[in-house]
């Protein structure tokens, strides 16, 4: 009896011991793409090796890539949710899943990226990506010699309408004569109907591409046929040395750095995250040759007004595609009608799939 | 030089043999691979084959994961052996996804254990109106069906995407294209406490012996094979080779929207835009790895399901791409197509003459 109790307090003493000897925080991470695509799922890679960077041991990373959006989700995330303490799903499909099997490990802390569920242990976050947008588009604007820009999207979703929106006004700015033409993949990432869909675009004109798709194929076109494009999600310049402008950089680590920092130190809770460029998480690539310093040093400025605040690429007058009304002069869009953001500004031909 | 020459008499035990040789070989050429990556090759299988095995959990994501390979496997290896290549199981997949998700939405918050059956029926349906086309093509204009069923795949995801994008959104869901979670009348009832497994695979099983009676006991069945072996026999005997197209793709397209409806409301819970990881292409090896039986296909089926649950183990235990679990379906399809070889023919050396 005194043995077993003895043996039973030993065990426990030495699991405390094990405990307190700092178990390492065990981070899983779920990527809808494979780490090399070169856009969007290695930034989030990126991101998780800044994480190693910051915490060393206390910390124990583990990735699983090309997670399809489908049914499998749900497993991928409950198999990590059970060997580790935090759980990133970088994907917008990944929404019910990562909910669904957040509430069967209330001790399992999840961050989703681009949702809009939250639950104790689920927070969310995203990046304002509309404020790069707007840089880009002023200098697609100032760069077409068609007027013809040409832009990949995946899906109609908020958050790809409202990068259209903001490309679009932006370059209208500079160019009144500007045409957007759009084609919808339905992928995040396929590089061939992506490659595809630049071929097409360029076919009908367009001479600066931009993509809201996460491969390097579409900046590879644009290098074989001299024209322009945009970097989506990182630095896209081993791809098409010559052919691109600038890019849009979503950098996760200083987020994903802090929120694992405040779970280490108790600190953590469901926070809903939307950076932009005054948080760091959406930076520029840097300038090709092909923009002239002066248009370099206007887009810097674009950038830098909107991280100060004094500029909102939104801000009206705006119409709908329709022509009502949607801001008023000087009016700037609040966040939910951001978030939801369902329809075509107005000069942007076709309509949007519904 | 070497010449391959018909058996005489076939060796039926090679038939079974095969597909356990080529297991085989996958299981060394795997080891192989993972001890060229630096991993040690037992451990590396055990993560890979054994670990999904040690939980109730998953055992059940198992058998979730083998049901719609099994369904479709059984479904295709029918008209396989008709020498009818349905190659779209996967559209057919997702228009029965589609249908029984229309029916679940359709129905919402109705109570009532018809749901589930409704939604089957409706998925089966879907299935079945997807697969005609080919069939219909086929009899009619006699279109290429291989091709025909394959670009309809296509043309299904896309009419997914649209019904999510539209009729089927969720209202409440921001204009994501995605629709309402079902209600719990229209979920699958599920076998385990722990895990996702559900009704679905008891009905795989029943199913599975039942068209192994079909195709060996049946005319209809006798029909199938002489169909696929001696096309100019069948037609001597009078067999309507085009009735023998329709049953191949309808029983194909039924068992593919079946599958359909079990993974909307067994796996999601709702539609999506994607709503299958390739099912429909997975279960074309899946029905050569049975050897065109449906009894094989179960195992088969099971099998293949571990592979990818292997990869993802793989993944979060050793660190590995997922490039691996394409390269061992990949091994496991070639080693599989060169034992079928042997076990057809025999392997000679004879001078050249």
């Amino acid at each position: 009896m005194q043995v077993t109790k003895w043996m039973a307090a030993g065990v426990a003493a030495l699991m405390s011991v094990s405990a307190l000897a700092a178990d390492p925080l065990k981070i899983g991470f779920v990527y809808v793409g494979p780490v090399s695509d070169g856009g969007w799922t290695y930034e989030h890679n990126v991101g998780r090796l800044a994480v190693e960077e910051a915490y060393g041991d206390k910390v124990e990373t583990t990735f699983v890539e090309s997670v399809s959006e489908g049914p499998d989700s749900e497993r991928v995330i409950t198999q990590l949710a059970q060997s580790h303490d935090m759980v990133f799903t970088t994907s917008f499909g990944f929404m019910n899943p990562t909910v669904k099997v957040a509430k069967r490990f209330p001790n399992v802390k999840f961050e989703h990226a681009t949702g809009f569920k939250r639950a104790d242990n689920v927070a969310t976050y995203g990046s304002r990506f509309y404020e790069g947008r707007a840089v880009i588009g002023t200098v697609a604007g100032e760069m077409t010699k068609t007027n013809i820009i040409g832009y990949i999207a995946s899906f109609p979703i908020p958050e790809v309408v409202r990068g259209i929106n903001a490309a679009y006004l932006a370059a209208k700015q500079v160019n009144p004569d500007v045409k957007m033409k759009i084609v919808w993949v339905n992928t995040w990432f396929d590089p061939g109907k992506e490659g595809d869909a630049a071929k097409a675009l360029i076919d009908q004109g367009a001479d600066v591409l931009m993509q809201h798709t996460d491969s390097g194929a579409p900046m590879q076109i644009a290098e074989q046929q001299g024209i322009y494009a945009f970097g989506q999600a990182s630095d896209m310049k081993t791809f098409g040395p010559n052919a691109q402008l600038t890019g849009i950089i979503d950098d996760w680590a200083p987020y994903y750095v802090q929120q694992v920092g405040k779970a280490l130190d108790g600190t953590w809770s469901n926070t809903d995250t939307w950076g932009g460029f005054n948080t760091g998480m959406v930076a520029l690539a840097p300038f090709g040759d092909a923009v002239p310093a002066e248009l370099q040093a206007r887009a810097l400025e674009i950038r830098d007004n909107i991280a100060n605040g004094n500029l909102h690429p939104f801000t009206g007058p705006i119409n709908k595609q329709d022509g009502s009304p949607w801001l008023a002069d000087g009016e700037v869009a609040d966040d939910g009608t951001l978030l939801g953001m369902n329809f075509y500004v107005e000069g942007i031909d076709g309509s949007l799939p519904q | 030089m070497i010449v391959l020459e018909p058996w005489e008499t076939r060796r039926a035990w090679l038939d079974w043999a095969s597909p356990l040789i080529a297991i085989a070989l996958t299981l060394v050429g795997g080891g192989l691979m993972f001890w060229v990556l630096g991993q040690s090759p037992l451990e590396a299988l055990r993560i890979f084959f054994i670990q999904p095995l040690t939980s109730v959990y998953g055992v059940s994501e198992l058998l979730l994961k083998a049901t719609p390979l099994i369904l479709i496997g059984i479904g295709l290896s029918l008209g396989f052996r008709a020498g009818v290549w349905n190659i779209g199981a996967e559209g057919q997949l997702v228009m029965g996804g589609v249908t029984a998700g229309a029916v679940a939405l359709a129905l919402y918050e109705v109570e009532s254990i018809w749901v589930i059956p409704a939604m089957m029926l409706a998925g089966i349906a879907g299935g079945m109106l997807w697969g005609a086309i080919p069939a219909l093509l086929k009899t009619r204009f006699n279109t290429n069906e291989i091709l025909s069923s394959l670009m309809l795949t296509y043309v299904a995801g896309l009419f997914l995407s649209l019904m999510v994008h539209g009729p089927l959104k969720d209202p409440d869901g921001y204009n994501f294209p995605e629709s309402r979670l079902f209600h719990d009348a229209a979920l699958m009832p599920t076998l385990f406490e722990q895990g996702r497994a559900h009704i679905g695979f008891v009905m795989a099983l029943i199913i599975a012996p039942v068209a192994a009676f079909l195709l060996s006991r049946h005319v209809l069945g006798f029909q199938l094979r002489v169909q696929g072996v001696a096309p100019n026999a069948a037609r001597f005997a009078g067999f309507s080779s085009k009735r023998l197209v329709w049953l191949s793709f309808l029983l194909g397209g039924a068992l593919a929207g079946l599958a359909g409806m079990m993974e909307v409301s067994g796996s999601v819970g709702q539609l999506v835009p994607i709503i299958s990881p390739g099912y429909g292409f997975t279960a074309i090896i899946v029905a050569f790895l049975g050897r065109l039986n449906p009894l094989g296909v179960v195992p088969a089926g099971l099998l293949m399901a571990l592979s990818y649950m292997g990869g993802e183990a793989a993944q979060i235990e050793l660190g590995l791409p997922n490039a691996v679990t394409g390269v061992f379906q990949g091994m496991l399809l070639f080693f599989l197509l060169s034992t079928a070889v042997i076990s057809d023919y025999r392997i000679r050396w004879r001078a050249r003459v």
